[in-house]
Parts: structure tokens; sequence; C-alpha cells
């Protein structure tokens, strides 16, 4: 997409060529990149969304999503319609003020995330030298918006479903981590654009395949996503946290979700599949040269589509079993990670000395 | 800049300490958290910055928790409330203030003429792990301690109910 960043520099140069400074021209562009991100994600959303259901329908033999419209594309435009026009409900009892921010500032701290994120090369707002750090930051502080929204509603469900968050957020939160720390040292840097060129020969799945399986398996759990969804498990808690929420603050909500779900997937697509590199090398089929934004998309893509496949074919756990698995199993295996990695690198050093 | 970073660290700071409701205060403290870390980065410690809010704008969460399942009240207004000290307190704090203003406006700063370094992780990560492993080292033993402790009085608690 070498058209896009051209396009980015020429707008910098005419700007800076109608008489504004270097750095509020800077300030331009990265109003200008955040509001390119800002409609990235709200594209993916429409389509995750309708992926989602038409997903749903393909795997358990649904009837309405694929069928409304050419390729179920009329099930977009009713849930949008029907989500605008919902009425802005405010539970009298609620605490107004942090209800009416909690939506927003999930929201916000989604978005946030994609800063760091490099769609390709030299596509990526700021290429931070702490870049996965500054991910794991943002990422964390999605916990407290839940809590918010869950406390504020004044509801015995909400308060349950956002504690249910807190809990399973916060344990999920370390194998995530530690799961990264494997890649970062192979790396021996947290810049997102230095850990894919670190795998121009071979992709971190392979090396870091437990990693890999750890990160999954704890990204589900920070989305909230089934099986691990028990935040907002419909048939105990109905919606959980969100479940006073309508209409634009309830598609606030959603929006959040699955922009959270499109970093986690960008995330494993960097850090373990190779971010924007073609594989095997295949930077020219027949002649043809494929943008790194086509691959990092396709393999955006598988991602976001396992994620919708987990979803459809797996049942809940149990609240103890999940913690369970979370401390007692995902833990050890990613610290175990850690160390096996470490050893490999030292042996693999002595070797090549 | 710096000056509405500052207005918003303090001002979000005194709401905490003046709000009723423990949970705004709680939420409060957050945008402190936020606004240390903002001035982070224009000290250019982006490193530190992040720290801060994985740490402690992250541990807010369960802050709140904690604040309440122990203020068991009735009412959310009445969860954070003054002791009959607060004029006494308000002195102290007060001296304090002018005390460390005096301190920092009257203390010979050096100012080094070097760049700022761009890469601040690995030069802290080298420094932990040769000049002060000791010291680092002796803070994790203390943390897993600390870490064995909670969980053995939280399940002799267990037991007894």
């Amino acid at each position: 997409m070498q058209i896009l960043i051209n396009l980015a520099n020429g707008i910098r140069s005419w700007l800076e060529g109608m008489g504004l400074s270097a750095a509020s021209a800077e300030v331009i562009m990265s109003a200008v990149g955040a509001l390119a991100v800002v409609i990235f994600i709200l594209t993916h959303v429409i389509i995750l969304i309708l992926a989602e259901r038409r997903v749903a329908a393909f795997i358990q033999i649904r009837k309405g999503p694929n069928r409304l419209g050419p390729l179920g594309i009329g099930q977009v435009i009713a849930d949008v319609v029907k989500t605008l026009s919902k009425e802005d409900i405010i539970p009298a009892a609620a605490d107004k003020f942090v209800f009416k921010i909690a939506s927003t500032t999930l929201f916000a701290t989604a978005l946030l995330t994609f800063a760091v994120i490099p769609f390709s090369k030299g596509m990526v707002i700021q290429d931070l030298n702490i870049g996965i750090f500054y991910f794991i930051a943002m990422a964390s502080t999605g916990t407290l918006s839940i809590l918010m929204a869950g406390w504020a509603s004044n509801n015995k469900y909400a308060l349950i479903g956002g504690m249910r968050a807190v809990a399973q957020m916060i344990s999920y939160e370390i194998p995530m981590v530690f799961s990264i720390l494997g890649v970062v040292m192979l790396t021996g840097s947290l810049k997102m654009s230095d850990i894919v060129l670190a795998q121009k020969n071979m992709w971190f799945i392979v090396p870091q395949f437990i990693a890999f399986v750890v990160y999954y398996v704890a990204a589900t759990a920070e989305l909230n996503r089934a099986p691990f969804d028990l935040a907002e498990g419909e048939q105990e808690l109905i919606a959980g946290y969100f479940i006073e929420y309508s209409g634009i603050r309830w598609a606030l909500f959603m929006m959040a979700e699955y922009a959270s779900m499109v970093a986690a997937s960008a995330i494993a697509t960097t850090l373990f599949l190779g971010g924007w590199l073609a594989p095997f090398g295949l930077d020219t089929i027949f002649g043809v040269t494929i943008p790194g934004f086509v691959w990092f998309m396709i393999k955006l893509y598988f991602m976001l589509f396992t994620f919708l496949w987990v979803r459809w074919t797996f049942p809940r756990l149990r609240v103890d079993h999940l913690m369970h698995f979370g401390w007692k199993f995902l833990i050890p295996v990613s610290l175990a990670n850690i160390l096996v990695t470490g050893i490999g690198i030292y042996v693999y050093q002595r070797i090549i000395s | 800049m710096f000056w509405i970073i500052a207005v918003i660290t303090l001002g979000s700071a005194l709401m905490m300490v003046l709000n009723r409701n423990i949970f705004h205060s709680a939420l409060f403290m957050v945008v402190t958290f936020i606004g240390v870390a903002a001035t982070y980065v224009m000290l250019q410690a982006d490193f530190l910055a992040a720290v801060q809010i994985l740490v402690y704008a992250g541990a807010i969460t369960i802050f709140i928790v904690f604040g309440i399942m122990l203020t068991v009240r009735g009412n959310m207004k009445q969860t954070n409330l003054f002791s009959k000290n607060a004029a006494a307190a308000g002195l102290v704090s007060l001296v304090l203030i002018l005390i460390n203003a005096y301190m920092a406006v009257n203390t010979n700063w050096s100012i080094s003429s070097a760049e700022p370094p761009t890469e601040t992780v690995g030069q802290i990560s080298e420094l932990m792990l040769t000049k002060y492993v000791i010291p680092f080292e002796v803070a994790a033993i203390l943390l897993t301690v600390a870490l064995l402790g909670a969980i053995v009085i939280a399940k002799e608690v267990k037991k007894t109910s």
C-alpha cells in the first residue's frame, strides 16, 4: 500500500506548503491517521457483525441472517437501523454521569490500542519503541470501563457481570503478557516493526507455538468472548454489565467488543503470523506484487474467523473452571515457555559463537 | 500543554479527596494517574508512562472492588467521609506543600544538556540486572513473601468460617 504512504506524505508536504510549521502538520497528520483508523474500525465492525451472524447461521443452521438480501447484507441495515432508532434509556437509580461515560471510555480504550498496530510497512500511527508494552497497558484499562458500566447501572445482574469481568480479565492478562514475552525475548525489541521484520525467515508461530496457543486462549478471555463470556452469559446474567444500556450506548459496547477483537487479532498477526510479510517469500505471484497490507488483511481475517468459529462451537465454561484453567494451567505453561525460550536462545547463541 | 495536564491532574486529585462517594473518588484517582502518565510522556519517559498506566490505573479496578467490599453503607453518598480532624489535616498538608515548594524553588537543579535517550527500556533493564540486582531481587522476594502471606491469611479465614 505504497499509495497510502505516498498520499500521507503528499498531504504533509501540502500542509507545510500552506505555511504551517512541521510540528502542526504532524499534529494534523496524526488526526488524519486517527480518523483513518476509526473509519477502518467502523467498517470492520459492520463486516464483523455480518460475518458473525452468517458464521453463526452456517455453523448452527440458523435461518435468518443468511437469507436477508444478497449475501445477507440486508441484515446489517436492519441491525443498524434498529439500534440507532431505539430510545436512550437511563435508569432512574443509576449513577448517571458514570453510566453515560462508561460506554464511551470503553470504546476509547479499544480505539487507543490501534495506535501501534502496523498495517503495512510504514503504515502505523506511532511506531513506539515500547509498542507492544503500550498495547498491554491500554488493553488492561478496558476492565475499568466494564466495572464502571456494571456498577453505575445499579442492577444486580450488571454488577455480577462487571465483577466477573474484573476477575476474569485480571487473571487472563498475566498469561497473555507472559506469552507475548516469549516473542519479545526472541526479537530483543518491543517495537512492532522490529518484531515483524524479525520474522523474515520464520514466523514466530513455529518456534513459539505454545505461546501462540496461550495468547489465543488468553485473548479470547480478555475479549469476554465465548467460551469465556461469563461476564455477559445470557442464560445467567441476561447481558451482564451492559444490561441497562440501549440504543447508541449499547451499540458503543458492541463496537468496543469488535474493535478489541480486531486489535487482538492484529496483535496475533503481528507477533506470530509475520504481520505484513508475505508467506514463504511470495512477494510477487505471477509477476504481480501483492502489497503487504493485503497479506496483513488476509491474516487478520483468518484470525477473526477463528474467533467467530470458536464462539459458535464451544460451550461456555463454569466460573471456577475458568479460574482454575487460568491460574493452574495457563500461567505455569506460559512461565515454562519463557524458561524454555531463554534456554533455547542461550544454546543457540553458544552454537553460533 | 503542561499547564493543562497539571490543572487536570491536581484538580482531579482534589476532587478525589473531597468527593463523598468512594466510587467517584476512585475514578478521579484514575484521572490523576493518567495525568501523571501524561507528565512522564512530556518528559520523554514513555516506558515509565506505560508502566504508570498499567500498574496504577490498572490497579484501580481492584481498588474499587476492595473499596466497595470494605465500606458497607446503605447510601453511596456516605462512603468517603471526613473525620473531625479535617482542619488539622488541612493545616499539616498546607505546611507540607509550602515546605516542598520552598525546597523545590531553592534547590539548584542541574540540567543535563544531553539529548534524552530514545531507547529507555534496555537501559533500565541493564541497570536493574547489573548495578541494582540485589535490591531488585530483594524486592522480588519481599513481594513473593507478601503474596504467600496473603494466601495463607485468606485460606485460614475460609477454614474458620
